[in-house]
């Protein structure tokens, strides 16, 4: 089963919330590999587990059975204080609610001056500006404009990017992206997208967890169909939209809108989009 | 706000007869605001008349003997004097500037306690949780006035600040209680998360990520604390056990007492330091209930 290429290893990996009768398996027995450099996506619909997935695999939750190792380190399941330190040098997250994950008393300059608290010889002085400014500037944000913001003073979309330059910043091997476009408007969901292809060309992994086929279709080499806990459906993402064998993923695919293949009947003609589209040769 | 969404453990004082005034205000339609600037206005001319009185008016010294046993009020003596012939005027200024000095100092130790034991028993949890609240428990279920009988009957000399501590010390527990809470509210929020993957540990997660969130909460606590610090000073220096070698609103109550003034009709020497006393608590709690309206707008009536 070890293969020396894979960068993390997760195996038989489970997780249990409550007990007894109420008990909940959110996680189920889940087995995968991601190799350095590739971008393996996650997706399952709301409640499947993805994201307690992401959570364990952050060392944030325990699991309650199964290991997972990671190349260096060895089995990091049970590590503790300084050597869970050394793992969250290597693997970091990129969160679905960019609101939430900002402590809103924190410009962004402390939260990334702070986020450089994991790495073991943070830069200092002038080389910390250089660092910092080049994370974002590779995140398309303006350094002078963004660095003495509070959270609450930023978009939806530069939040996110924050945390974005935030991994980029850090070097992780792999870096876990938790849902990361689902609160964006759809227009910046491309730009967030190619942002994570960018941290692949930077030499990091990319564990994308999203519950939109569209988007792992667009980022990712390898997909994970989870469905209830369980990773029902495993392959590289052309194979397995082309011919999706598990149930699930065919009632995923099939609920896919598609451009072009009409809107359901069901609409009404005089809706509000065709007032919209009227508008620019009316004015 | 965020702290708005957490539950919202009260500190004791429910039953105090100052919080039933302020419930009948609330119900009698007096607004936030009102409420607000009229608990600023009475605490402000409360701090004037303590700190800047003496000066101001020339009268420096409380000790001194300016008549005989319970002259009444007079155009020289303005409140009377006391059972040594002590002018009771320049002795309210000082006493109201030593029991808000004291109670400042017990309501600071008491939060700084309450607000240390109460983030790490909510944030770390398990046996740190359960030893802290077991000691919480225990600290809350002793009487806190036997302990401050008992603590100042063993310190000789009790300064101000030796007062203001030894009630600081008895009287943490609900604030504690009340961060414990608050603290384990806010320990799954998303942003601690991240911190953790920037290496933060305990004492900056506390530091940065738990306290900033609640405090206008650790704020209100800290008023009922310095509310309730001048009430215990009032009650241990009507028992000869306040501060020595100055002059408190309760040392005058005790002196008061002991020269028998509410029977030979000394009304001066007893009822300013009582009304001072009344103010000072209901003006506090009057802050207090309006700001816990300001911070908290799903208390606001519509």
């Amino acid at each position: 089963m070890t293969r020396v290429s894979s960068l993390l290893e997760v195996e038989r990996l489970s997780r249990q919330f409550g007990s007894g009768r109420s008990a909940v398996l959110a996680v189920k027995d889940v087995s995968f590999s991601v190799a350095p450099g590739e971008i393996v996506a996650v997706v399952g619909e709301s409640g499947s587990g993805k994201s307690t997935l992401a959570r364990l695999i952050l060392r944030l939750l325990p699991p309650t059975s199964g290991t997972i190792r990671f190349a260096g380190l060895g089995e990091i399941t049970r590590l503790r204080g300084r050597a869970l330190r050394h793992y969250w040098q290597q693997v970091q997250a990129i969160f679905q609610d960019p609101f939430s994950t900002f402590n809103q008393f924190l410009t962004v300059r402390r939260l990334l001056e702070r986020s450089l608290g994991i790495v073991d010889n943070p830069p200092r002085g002038a080389d910390r500006e250089c660092a910092i400014a080049q994370a974002l500037q590779s995140v398309g944000l303006e350094p002078s404009d963004v660095l003495p913001k509070w959270p609450h003073q930023l978009s939806g979309g530069q939040r996110q990017r924050v945390m974005i330059a935030r991994a980029l910043l850090l070097q992780p091997k792999l870096v876990i992206a938790d849902e990361p476009t689902s609160m964006l408007d759809a227009s910046l969901r491309v730009t967030v997208l190619n942002l994570l292809a960018d941290l692949r060309q930077r030499g990091s992994s990319v564990l994308f967890i999203t519950h939109d086929l569209g988007q792992a279709f667009y980022l990712a080499d390898r997909l994970l169909v989870m469905y209830q806990g369980e990773i029902v459906e495993r392959g590289p993402v052309e194979a397995v939209l082309r011919s999706p064998r598990h149930p699930y993923t065919q009632r995923l695919l099939a609920d896919v809108p598609r451009l072009g293949d009409g809107r359901p009947t069901a609409r009404p003609a005089d809706g509000p989009i065709r007032l919209v589209q009227r508008r620019p040769s009316g004015g | 706000m965020d702290v708005a969404a957490a539950p919202r453990p009260r500190t004791a004082k429910r039953w105090h007869p100052l919080v039933i005034t302020i419930s009948i205000l609330r119900l009698g339609g007096i607004g936030i605001n009102t409420r607000f600037w009229v608990s600023i206005g009475l605490l402000g001319a409360i701090v004037v008349f303590g700190l800047l009185g003496p000066t101001l008016l020339g009268k420096r010294d409380p000790l001194r003997i300016v008549g005989g046993l319970y002259d009444p009020p007079s155009s020289q003596v303005w409140l009377g004097t006391d059972n040594f012939g002590r002018d009771v005027f320049t002795q309210l200024m000082y006493g109201t500037r030593t029991s808000l000095t004291i109670g400042l100092i017990a309501g600071a130790v008491a939060t700084l306690i309450g607000v240390a034991v109460g983030t790490l028993a909510g944030f770390r949890g398990g046996t740190i949780e359960e030893a802290l609240m077991g000691i919480t428990n225990v600290v809350i279920t002793i009487p806190s006035i036997v302990i401050l009988i008992l603590l100042s009957i063993a310190i000789a000399s009790r300064s101000i600040v030796v007062m203001g501590v030894i009630i600081g010390i008895t009287s943490w527990p609900w604030t504690a209680r009340a961060v414990r809470a608050q603290t384990a509210s806010l320990r799954a929020r998303e942003h601690l998360d991240l911190a953790r993957l920037s290496g933060a540990g305990t004492v900056s997660l506390i530091l940065v990520d738990i306290i900033p969130y609640m405090l206008s909460y650790i704020f209100m606590a800290f008023v009922l604390q310095f509310a309730s610090g001048i009430l215990q000073e009032a009650a241990l220096s009507l028992l000869g056990l306040g501060p020595t070698n100055t002059i408190s609103l309760g040392i005058m109550l005790h002196w008061s007492l002991l020269w028998e003034a509410v029977r030979t009709g000394a009304w001066w020497a007893f009822f300013p330091p009582t009304v001072f006393l009344t103010i000072i608590a209901f003006a506090l709690l009057l802050l207090q209930s309006s700001l816990d309206e300001l911070f908290n707008p799903r208390l606001r009536r519509k």
